[in-house]
């Protein structure tokens, strides 16, 4: 049996969505700055798709610029905030300690050219509050971002009340939303959103593809120089078909995010129930607050990479945040951010899945990690000296 | 193509030699629960000769099957020939780690000679010290 659970790393495309693009390869395949009927066509295709995509979001279709994904939306977004920062002399910005590296490294650089960046604690409740980011802001602080959903442990951040936080303080406010668009309730002028990053692939789109949505009045800065595509301030030739694609994988997620959420929170549910029978082992990320697809354990006494191993040999694709299977000695910077210590992040596993995912596929799984995970306990030197009484339980 | 060879995903799936060898002639551990890997090895020694050997370890998939395959190339070999088993030979026997795996297999050379270093000292026999590598932290793998 082949099971997919990795639909945080990157989902099937749907049938909706690949059909949307082919059109644009074969027949409307003109460029759309050019001014002859099929490069007009290709134009008014684009513009039709980001009126689509800002209707998903409750914004207008000129708050929306398609970008080469979620990483560089990440990016604009976060080097437009601080340049506006700086040139009012502001340059704190406040983030989380659990966020995606495509905002982490762009804060770390942004640190060695001056600004000052606060980190927010994610160890209680392995989330942050609103309230947390009050106590944060400063009078030069420029900008907040904080995700809206984390990708590892699946906790989902009070967006909604960060946003009026931020509004009633006068400070910008943009999340990382890859996570979360597709998969929760969006609208960035009720959530009090100035900026928000998203990306095709992970509800079902292309990849390749993503977008940001910039609050009207808020000026962007280029990352790309060149043509004057999407009003100025991202050149490049648009990617109509993954436009296209992207625009169609957004309604439809949107459209049945209901019906969708309702099957997915079953089956994660159903796996978060079996897998907690394990013992020593604990869910990782809000048990509450939590996307619907998300499901993250700690196995203590055993490594990350060799259970994914075991799991991929048994037709079961997931994740972990181990320090092998991120190529570096310190294990996910995610789970040592909620309170893990280092002999138990190695033992991670998230697996998160999707309405494509049958209840057959989850009793698969269900009947496998357990086997697996007593398999590398049985061979594990840490898990002798546990059962001994040479080492403590951490968990 | 797969991350790993054939061979490293056979000796990683049905691992040979797991298990512990009770009042062994020989323990040796290496690595850190911190770092992600652990290797113990018993050693069971009569006449010079590694008469048996097994191995537990915490690890990711390349760090088992080195195991693995290093418990099988010094099975029934001498102390001597044991001693000088490389990290390399247990590499190349594999058919090949990926580069950042590579510690992974000194960690099973080193596993050994922690191993040989204590059956040594239980019998009170002298060694060459410059024959074992300090493996007090895992830094000097991860070169």
């Amino acid at each position: 049996m082949f099971v997919y659970a990795d639909n945080a790393a990157t989902t099937k495309m749907s049938k909706t969505a690949i059909s949307a693009m082919t059109d644009y390869y074969e027949n409307i395949y003109a460029n759309p700055s050019s001014l002859h009927t099929a490069g007009q066509q290709a134009k008014e295709a684009l513009e039709d798709a980001r009126a689509r995509v800002a209707a998903c979001l409750g914004c207008e279709a000129r708050e929306i610029y398609f970008t080469s994904g979620g990483s560089e939306a990440d990016n604009q977004a976060i080097l437009s905030a601080a340049k506006l920062g700086a040139m009012k002399g502001k340059k704190h910005i406040i983030s989380t300690a659990f966020e995606h590296h495509a905002v982490l490294h762009t804060l770390n650089k942004l640190e060695k050219e001056g600004y000052e960046i606060t980190l927010l604690d994610v160890s209680q409740g392995h989330n942050v509050t609103a309230g947390q980011v009050a106590e944060a802001i400063r009078p030069d602080t420029c900008l907040v971002t904080c995700m809206y959903a984390n990708n590892e442990i699946g906790s989902v951040l009070p967006v909604a009340e960060i946003g009026k936080v931020c509004k009633e303080k006068g400070v910008l406010f943009h999340t990382d939303a890859v996570q979360a668009v597709g998969h929760l309730e969006i609208d960035v002028k009720k959530q009090n959103i100035d900026m928000l990053s998203l990306s095709g692939h992970k509800f079902h789109g292309p990849k390749g593809v993503g977008a940001l949505y910039v609050r009207r009045g808020v000026m962007l800065s280029n990352l790309i120089e060149g043509g004057a595509q999407e009003r100025g301030k991202r050149a490049g030739t648009e990617n109509i078909p993954g436009i296209r694609g992207l625009a169609a994988a957004l309604e439809e997620a949107c459209a049945n995010m209901e019906e969708n959420n309702k099957k997915v929170v079953a089956l994660r549910d159903k796996l978060i129930a079996g897998l907690s029978q394990i013992p020593h082992s604990a869910l990782n990320g809000d048990p509450v607050n939590r996307l619907p697809g998300n499901v993250s354990f700690c196995f203590e006494g055993i490594e990350g990479e060799s259970l994914l191993l075991m799991l991929d040999a048994l037709g079961i694709c997931a994740s972990s945040g181990s320090a092998c299977t991120s190529g570096s000695l310190d294990p996910s910077h995610v789970l040592l951010a909620i309170g893990r210590v280092h002999d138990v992040a190695h033992g991670s596993l998230r697996l998160s899945v999707c309405h494509y995912n049958t209840e057959e596929e989850i009793e698969h799984i269900l009947a496998c990690v357990p086997k697996v995970v007593q398999n590398l306990r049985n061979m594990s030197p840490v898990w002798r000296d546990l059962q001994t009484g040479k080492r403590e339980y951490i968990l | 193509m797969a991350l790993y060879s054939e061979v490293v995903m056979d000796h990683f799936m049905n691992p040979r030699n797991v298990g512990i060898i009770e009042n062994a002639d020989g323990v040796g551990e290496v690595g850190n629960a911190k770092c992600g890997d652990i290797m113990k090895i018993y050693l069971k020694i009569e006449n010079d000769i590694i008469e048996d050997v097994k191995f537990e370890t915490f690890g990711c998939g390349s760090a088992i099957a080195s195991s693995s395959m290093a418990t099988e190339m010094i099975k029934g070999k001498s102390i001597e020939n044991a001693l000088s088993l490389t990290n390399k030979a247990v590499a190349e026997a594999l058919e090949g780690l990926p580069a950042h795996k590579m510690h992974c297999s000194v960690l099973a050379e080193e596993a050994i000679k922690s191993a040989l270093k204590n059956y040594y000292e239980k019998n009170n026999i002298p060694y060459d010290k410059s024959q074992f590598p300090d493996c007090e932290n895992c830094a000097h793998c991860h070169e």
